[in-house]
C-alpha cells in the first residue's frame, strides 16, 4: 500500500512532463499532419536553456529566491524555446508543405539530428549537473518505518503543470488563435478561404507547442538535476506514445496518455523490472498502434482517396 | 474577436499595394499556403537592396538570438564542484554575421525575385548528365571497385601502408549495402524503416552466438574435425543470418504493414529500441552492454589467414601479411553487395518489384487493383531486412566484436540518411551518397589545417561534427532537393519509349 501510493506520487509527476510534451506532438499533428520528430529534442534544449539560466542567475547575479529564480527560468526558457521551434518550423517544415508525405518527417529527423548534436557541441558530451533546488518533503503517512513522502518539487511540477493546461485549454477553446488553430485542424484551405492566416497559425501551434515542452524541460531538470545531450530522445518517443495512446490530435488524450505512461513507467520499474521500462513503455507504442491506432480519445481516421 | 479579413498571402508573394498577382512556381497546387520558395521578406519594388540588407539584419540578429543561450554560455565542470559558465560572446556575433553577410549575398543574386523558375517537368541538369552517363557509370564504378585495394597498394607503395585505405573502403561498401538494402524497403515500397540497424544487430548477433557457441563447435568437431567450426562458422551462418533477419522483418513487419506511413517509421524505430535494449538486458544470452568477443575470424572458404602450414600464404606460395585477411574482407563485402544491386536491380523488373513501385507510387490505387498489399510490403520489408542480416553478419566477422552500442539509432539515422541523399530509389545515387557522407565524414578527421592557430586553434576536433552534418545534411536535402541528389527515375516498365521521369512529376508517400 505505502509502496503503491509513492509509486502513484512518483508516476504522476513524470506524467504530467510527458503529458507536457505530448501536447506538442498532438497539436501539430493535428494541425498538419505530421510526427514532428524534433520535438523531443526541442524539450532537452529547453532544459539546457534552464540550466544556463538558473547558473547564469544563481552564481553571476547571486539569487536566493528559489520561486524567483524557477519562474525567471520558465519564463526564459519558454521564450527561448519557442524562438527555437518557430526557426525550425519556418526553416526545415514550412518549405516541404505540399512536399510528399514522408518529407516532413525526414526532414524532422535530421532536425533532431542536428539539435542533439549542436548540443553535444556547444556544451559538451557529459552530464550536467545542478545542485538540488528544492529539497523539502511532506510525510504524507509513514508506516513501519516506510515513509511515503510528496516532494515540493512534485508539488510543484503537478500545480505549474495544472495551471498550464488550465491556461492552454482556455487559449484552445475561447481565443481568436484557439479557434484559428481548430478551424486549420479541420480544414486548411478553407480556414485560408475564411480568412484565417494558416502560416501565423501554424507557426504559432509550434510556439506553444515549444513553449510547453519547455516547461517540460525545465521541471525535468528540476525533478532530476541533470541533464545530457541525448536526453531529448527517449522522452520524446515516450511523449509520443502518450500522445498516441489518448488518441492524437486531442488535446485532453495526450494529457491522459501522458499520466498513463507515467504511471505504467513507474510501475513497472517498481514491480516488475527497471531494466526493461523503456522497453514497457516502446511496447505500449507498438500495441496501441496495432491494436488501437485512434487512441482512447482520438477519432478514428477516415481514408480518402 | 475580429480576424483580419486578409487572405492568406503565401511568404514571397508581394506586399499588400502592389498588384496582387502571385507567381507560384508551377508543380505546387496554387493557392496552397506556404508552399512559396524561401526568401521570407518581399522586396518593393526599386529598393531590392534595402529590403536585403533589412533581411540581412533581422536574420543576423535572430540568429545571435538563437544561438546566444547554448552558444554564448557554455555550463563548464570544473573538477567535481558545481558547474560554471563560460561566455563566448565573440563566437555569436561571428555566426551572426556570416548568417547576415550570407543572406545578403543570397538575397541579391539567387533569391532574387523575377530569377526564372524552373518549370520543373523537365530532369534536372545534375539528373541529365547522370542519366546520360549512366551506361557509363556502372561498369566504371564496379571496375573501380575491383582495382581499388590494388590502385590503394600501389599508391600507398606497400601492403601494410595501405590498410588506412583498404580498411576505408571496407568501411564505406559496407554502408553502401546497408544502403542498398534499406533502399528496397524506403525507396522502392516506400515504407519508410527507422529501425533497419535491428536486422543489421539481429544478422550480427546471430552470427556472433552461433561461431561462439561451445555446443556447435563440440558437434562439428566431433563429425568433421577438430577446426571445422572456426574455419567455416562464417560461411555456414552467413545465410542463416540473412534468412533470420528476413525472419524478424515478418515478424516484426506482420502486424505493423497496414499502419500509415508516419506511424510505421514510428513503430520501427520502436522496434530497433526494442532488440537493442533486449541485447542489453538479456545478459545471460547476450552478455549484455560488454558484448561478444572472440569472434572467429573470416577464412578463405576453409583456409584460415595465419602463418601457419596450413595457412593461405603458405598454401598458395605468399609471404604471410596480415593484409590478406583485410584485402579479402574487402572483397567479400564488395560480392555481397553487388549481389544486392543485382538482386535488386532484377526483382524490379518481376511482378513483385512492379508492386512495390506501384505501392510507393498509390496505395490505394494498387489496392483497387487488386494488389495485395500487405504481402508486398512484406516481401520488400523481409527483402531488405535479409540484406541487413547479411551486412551485420560481414559487420561481426570484420570486426570480431559485437555489443549493443553499434546498433543504436544514430546508425539508422546515417543508412536512412544515405538513402535519401541519393535519391531514394536510384542505386547509382545511394550509392555516391553512401561513399560521400562516410568517406566525406572520415575525410573530416584528416583536417588537420583547420587546427591552425589562426582558424579554430589545436583544441578544434573536426570529426565532433560529423553527425551535426548529417543532420543538416538531411534537413538541407529535403528543403531542396527533395528527391535526393539524383532526382529524376527512370521507369522500370514503359510504353514504346523509355523517357526519365522528373521528380516533380511523381507523387508518392500515401502508403
Amino acid at each position: 500500500m505505502e509502496v503503491f501510493l509513492q509509486q502513484l506520487i512518483n508516476g504522476l509527476t513524470l506524467g504530467s512532463i510527458y503529458g507536457l510534451i505530448a501536447i506538442g506532438y498532438t497539436m501539430v499533428f493535428g494541425i498538419i499532419g505530421m510526427v514532428n520528430f524534433a520535438h523531443g529534442d526541442v524539450f532537452m534544449v529547453s532544459a539546457f536553456i534552464g540550466l544556463i539560466c538558473v547558473l547564469l542567475l544563481t552564481t553571476v547575479l547571486g539569487m536566493s529566491s528559489i520561486f524567483l529564480i524557477l519562474a525567471i527560468t520558465l519564463l526564459v526558457a519558454m521564450v527561448f524555446t519557442g524562438l527555437v521551434s518557430w526557426t525550425i518550423e519556418r526553416v526545415a517544415y514550412r518549405p516541404l508543405r505540399g512536399s510528399f508525405r514522408l518529407a516532413p518527417m525526414i526532414s524532422a529527423i535530421g532536425m533532431s539530428i542536428l539539435l542533439s548534436n549542436f548540443v553535444q557541441v556547444a556544451q559538451g558530451p557529459r552530464n550536467k549537473p545542478l545542485p538540488p533546488m528544492v529539497t523539502d518533503v511532506i510525510v504524507v503517512m509513514e508506516r513501519d518505518g516506510y515513509e511515503v513522502t510528496l516532494a515540493y518539487k512534485q508539488i510543484i511540477i503537478m500545480v505549474v503543470t495544472a495551471a498550464l493546461l488550465a491556461g492552454f485549454w482556455w487559449l484552445v477553446q475561447k481565443t481568436p488563435l484557439g479557434r484559428a488553430q481548430r478551424a486549420c485542424e479541420q480544414d486548411r484551405k478553407m480556414a485560408a478561404l475564411l480568412g484565417v492566416n494558416v502560416d501565423r497559425t501554424i507557426s504559432l501551434t509550434f510556439v506553444i507547442g515549444a513553449a510547453l515542452a519547455a516547461v517540460a524541460g525545465v521541471m525535468y531538470l528540476m525533478y532530476y538535476g541533470v541533464v545530457n545531450f541525448a536526453d531529448g530522445f527517449v522522452p520524446g518517443v515516450k511523449a509520443f506514445t502518450a500522445a498516441v495512446l489518448g488518441g492524437i490530435g486531442s488535446l485532453p488524450g495526450a494529457v491522459l496518455g501522458g499520466l498513463l505512461i507515467g504511471l505504467i513507467e513507474t510501475f513497472w520499474s517498481a514491480y516488475f523490472s527497471i531494466e526493461y521500462k523503456d522497453v514497457a513503455a516502446f511496447s505500449i507504442l507498438v500495441v496501441t498502434l496495432i491494436f488501437l491506432p485512434q487512441g482512447l480519445l482520438g477519432r478514428p481516421e477516415v481514408e480518402k482517396v | 474577436m475580429v480576424h483580419p479579413p486578409v487572405a492568406d498571402i503565401p511568404p514571397g508573394s508581394l506586399p499588400s499595394g502592389s498588384l496582387p498577382q502571385v507567381d507560384v512556381p508551377s508543380g505546387v497546387p496554387n493557392g496552397l499556403p506556404g508552399a512559396a520558395p524561401p526568401p521570407p521578406v518581399a522586396p518593393h519594388r526599386g529598393s531590392v537592396i534595402g529590403s536585403a540588407v533589412t533581411d540581412a539584419i533581422v536574420s543576423g540578429l535572430l540568429t545571435g538570438l538563437l544561438l546566444l543561450p547554448l552558444v554564448g554560455f557554455r555550463a563548464t565542470e570544473s573538477g567535481s564542484g558545481p558547474l560554471g559558465l563560460t561566455y563566448r560572446f565573440g563566437l555569436v556575433a561571428v555566426f551572426a554575421a556570416i548568417v547576415a553577410v550570407l543572406r545578403l549575398v543570397l538575397n541579391l543574386t539567387v533569391w532574387r525575385r523575377g530569377r526564372k523558375v524552373k518549370t520543373g517537368t523537365e530532369p534536372s541538369a545534375f539528373a541529365a548528365l547522370v542519366q546520360k552517363a549512366a551506361p557509363a557509370l556502372r561498369p566504371a564504378f564496379f571496375s573501380f571497385a575491383i582495382a581499388y585495394p590494388f590502385l590503394a597498394i600501389l599508391l600507398s607503395g606497400g601492403l601494410s601502408p595501405s590498410r588506412y585505405w583498404v580498411d576505408l573502403g571496407i568501411y564505406v561498401l559496407t554502408y553502401v549495402m546497408l544502403g542498398w538494402g534499406l533502399n528496397i524497403v524506403v525507396g522502392l515500397a516506400g515504407l519508410l524503416d527507422l529501425g533497419y540497424v535491428a536486422f543489421y544487430a539481429v544478422g550480427a548477433y546471430t552470427f556472433a552466438l552461433l561461431s561462439t557457441s561451445v555446443p556447435l563447435n563440440e558437434f562439428f568437431a566431433g563429425h568433421l574435425g577438430e577446426g571445422f567450426w572456426t574455419a567455416w562458422s562464417f560461411w555456414l551462418c552467413l545465410p542463416v543470418s540473412g534468412i533470420l533477419a528476413a525472419f524478424w522483418g515478418v515478424i516484426l513487419g506482420f502486424p505493423v504493414l497496414r499502419l500509415r506511413g508516419d506511424y510505421l517509421a514510428i513503430v520501427t524505430l520502436a522496434f530497433g529500441e526494442i532488440i537493442r535494449l533486449v541485447l542489453i538486458n538479456w545478459v545471460s544470452l547476450t552478455n549484455g552492454g560488454a558484448g561478444i568477443s572472440s569472434i572467429p575470424p573470416i577464412s578463405f572458404f576453409g583456409v584460415p589467414f595465419n602463418s601457419s602450414d596450413d595457412g593461405f600464404a603458405a598454401r598458395y606460395g605468399l609471404d604471410f601479411d596480415s593484409m590478406h585477411r583485410i584485402i579479402f574482407l574487402y572483397f567479400v563485402i564488395l560480392g555481397l553487395a553487388v549481389l544486392t544491386a543485382l538482386v535488386t536491380i532484377r526483382l524490379r523488373q518481376m511482378p513483385v518489384g512492379r508492386a512495390w513501385e506501384a505501392l510507393r507510387e498509390d496505395e490505394i490505387a494498387c489496392r483497387s487493383l487488386g494488389i495485395n498489399t500487405t504481402l508486398t510490403k512484406l516481401t520488400a520489408f523481409a527483402t531488405g531486412a535479409m540484406f541487413g542480416g547479411f551486412a551485420g553478419a560481414f559487420f561481426a566477422v570484420r570486426v570480431r566484436f559485437v555489443s549493443p552500442e553499434s546498433f543504436t539509432f544514430m546508425e539508422s539515422a546515417v543508412i536512412l540518411a544515405i538513402v535519401v541523399l541519393g535519391g531514394m530509389g536510384s542505386q547509382m545515387g545511394v550509392a555516391g551518397a553512401a561513399i560521400l557522407l562516410i568517406g566525406g565524414m572520415e575525410m573530416l578527421r584528416n583536417l588537420s589545417f583547420l587546427k591552425a592557430d589562426f582558424l579554430f586553434g589545436p583544441d578544434f576536433d573536426p570529426s565532433l561534427y560529423r553527425m551535426l552534418i548529417f543532420g543538416f545534411a538531411m534537413v538541407a536535402v529535403m528543403v531542396w532537393r527533395p528527391r535526393g541528389l539524383v532526382s529524376s527515375r527512370l521507369p522500370t516498365v514503359f510504353l514504346k519509349e523509355r523517357k526519365a521521369v522528373s521528380a516533380s512529376l511523381v507523387k508518392e508517400g500515401h502508403g
